[in-house]
């Protein structure tokens, strides 16, 4: 019983840190039509930062990673938040001026530098060996109520983010991101400066899954590069958003739990498979995701729940 | 001297026309289809996967599984349009790209169940290269830059002589204009995807025998095919080939020695020698070398 708990809280604390992933392309392309491919990107750059301030220093000479300042996790959060708004700036200061589709390319380039990045400098990150023994928030409390505790922390920062979301899409900030959206002449004509209103969006978008690195850093109290997968830190996040609806925080936070759900359930189905047919089925649904999003493209391009009509 | 040449410019070029003829099939699509096609770098694994099947099964080299290499990704890039993007042809480009996103995807994953996540390589063992004089150049380089000058000789002769390359210019001018007066826009759409395809397969099995096949083996090249399409000026096919040139001989050069004995960048950050160059044109000249499309 109390395992079958543990489990469920285990899938509900990653589905929330997906839910925050979702709420961030949200406002990044539902709300302002911004293409991010480079979500593992922002992910990687929260997920270190709190990684290294709240590890403690590395024990271990010939394994030695950069920071380690033990730093508590309410400090180290912000800042990863703060990590992934600085990541998005100089990119989205060059990129955005021009098409949408520059941005989308560009953050390729972001997401892949930060893996190599990751990987090769061993005096920062560890390398391969990546950031063992981070603390994870509220483990205090012992086993399991600590897990249960931390599951309501991640649980508590979705909601908070989903309220800003929601403040920030009603807010006259979050109207003039549609109108640049919708009709960017027109937004022009107005007085509004697309470009900046566009940086502001990507950043915060940025922001949001900078945290999501942090909570996700916490989770496992260990950062690696294998942690690191674009396949989930990316693609998934837009198949979530998209299925969900984007332009939409409840279908953001819908589509993250549902598809989490699924991708989880699928995972465990597979495992009960012999080796070599777990490894396929892998394949098979990564073949199924791709699958999944152009018939959503095609036959409900609004996701399950559309974008409410403006207010 | 001699070191660098043949050690960082004969590589430089040789890479350079592989990302030649991968950002020109990306810009011509770009040019007629109006959208950035996420899924040209896995047309290229699939077509240097499709040369190894022919190879294994033939016993032929890669050079004579090029056709077979064109002729499996021709109908993939057929497929995916004619099932996902032609239904969303009046879209916003935006969700084009996202849904060719989704098609990468899907050939990925198809590579994967078919061959496995295991490096392969067309052929084992070790050819001397050349020597003319003190340069020394590998037998496969030198067959890569001939064919891809052949290659980018028979695009332009297609683009600029044929009736049907005129038709495409036209298109990628002004989509209304060639329609009304009577393009067939189906047909040409279609070439467009069979030449691109073409290219990007060609280049995947260049690629393939320069480096080894893995299933990342097109989309690690994405970024650099994208960045030479952009600095050439998007739509330009010409244009998109002399950033790939330019752009294979700056990563190349960028682990040259030229301050003290250590390379100037570190070659495992090759890949951001590509993203520098597109965040430069991006910022100094969006339009490109030679005026892409607005």
């Amino acid at each position: 019983m109390e395992a079958a708990l543990l489990y469920l809280a285990t899938m509900l604390t990653l589905a929330g840190v997906y839910a925050c992933l979702a709420l961030g392309l949200n406002l990044q392309w539902g709300l302002t039509g911004l293409m991010n491919f480079g979500g593992l990107g922002f992910l990687a750059i929260g997920a270190y930062t709190a990684a290294l301030l709240t590890a403690p220093e590395s024990a271990q000479p010939g394994a030695a990673h950069g920071g380690g300042f033990g730093w508590p996790w309410w400090a180290a959060w912000p800042l990863a938040a703060l990590a992934g708004a600085l990541l998005a700036l100089p990119v989205g200061a060059a990129a955005l001026r021009l098409r949408a589709d520059y941005l989308a390319i560009a953050t390729i380039g972001i997401g892949e530098i930060l893996r190599l990045v990751v990987r090769n400098e061993d005096w920062l990150t560890g390398g391969p060996l990546g950031v063992p023994g981070i603390p994870r928030p509220l483990e205090g409390l012992g086993e399991p109520a600590g897990q249960f505790a931390y599951l309501g922390l991640v649980l508590l920062v979705a909601a908070g983010l989903y309220a800003m979301a929601e403040a920030t899409a009603r807010s006259p900030f979050g109207r003039t991101l549609r109108a640049i959206r919708e009709d960017e002449e027109a937004a022009k004509a107005v007085g509004k400066n697309p470009g900046a209103f566009r940086l502001a969006a990507f950043a915060l978008g940025a922001a949001c899954m900078g945290l999501a690195g942090a909570m996700l850093a916490g989770f496992f109290k260990f950062m690696g590069p294998d942690a690191l997968d674009p396949v989930t830190a990316t693609f998934l996040v837009w198949v979530m958003l998209i299925a969900g609806g984007s332009g939409n925080n409840r279908g953001a936070v819908l589509g993250a739990v549902l598809v989490w759900a699924i991708w989880a359930a699928s995972d465990f189905l597979a495992a009960q498979l012999p080796g070599e047919a777990a490894t396929r089925a892998a394949y098979v649904r990564l073949f199924l995701i791709g699958l999944a999003l152009q018939l959503i493209l095609l036959h409900r391009p609004q996701g399950l729940l559309g974008e409410r009509p403006g207010r | 001297m001699i070191e660098f040449l043949n050690f960082y410019l004969i590589p430089g070029l040789v890479l350079g026309s592989i990302y030649a003829l991968a950002a020109a099939g990306l810009s011509l699509v770009y040019g007629v289809m109006r959208f950035a096609h996420f899924a040209h770098g896995e047309l290229m694994t699939w077509g240097a996967y499709a040369a190894l099947l022919a190879v294994g099964a033939l016993g032929i080299s890669p050079w004579l599984a090029l056709p077979v290499a064109v002729l499996a990704t021709i109908p993939v890039a057929l497929a995916a349009d004619r099932a996902f993007y032609a239904p969303l042809r009046r879209s916003a480009p935006a969700v084009l790209l996202i849904s060719s996103f989704g098609v990468a995807l899907m050939i990925r994953a198809l590579v994967y169940l078919i061959w496995g996540p295991t490096p392969e390589s067309y052929a084992r063992g070790f050819t001397p290269p050349l020597l003319l004089g003190e340069i020394r150049i590998q037998q496969r380089h030198l067959v890569i830059l001939g064919g891809a000058l052949l290659v980018a000789l028979a695009v332009h002769l297609l683009l600029s002589r044929s009736r049907a390359g005129r038709a495409m210019r036209a298109m990628a001018d002004d989509p209304d204009l060639a329609r009304i007066t009577g393009v067939p826009v189906a047909g040409v759409i279609r070439l467009t995807w069979a030449v691109s395809a073409a290219l990007a397969a060609i280049a995947g099995v260049f690629l393939a025998v320069d480096t080894e096949l893995t299933p990342l083996l097109g989309f690690n090249v994405l970024l650099a095919a994208f960045a030479a399409a952009i600095l050439g000026g998007i739509g330009r096919p010409w244009g998109a080939a002399l950033g790939g040139l330019i752009l294979g001989v700056a990563e190349e050069l960028s682990s040259y020695p030229w301050i003290g004995n250590a390379p100037l960048l570190d070659p495992s950050y090759k890949t951001a020698v590509a993203f520098a160059v597109l965040i430069l044109v991006l910022v100094v000249r969006p339009q490109g070398l030679f005026r892409g499309m607005g």
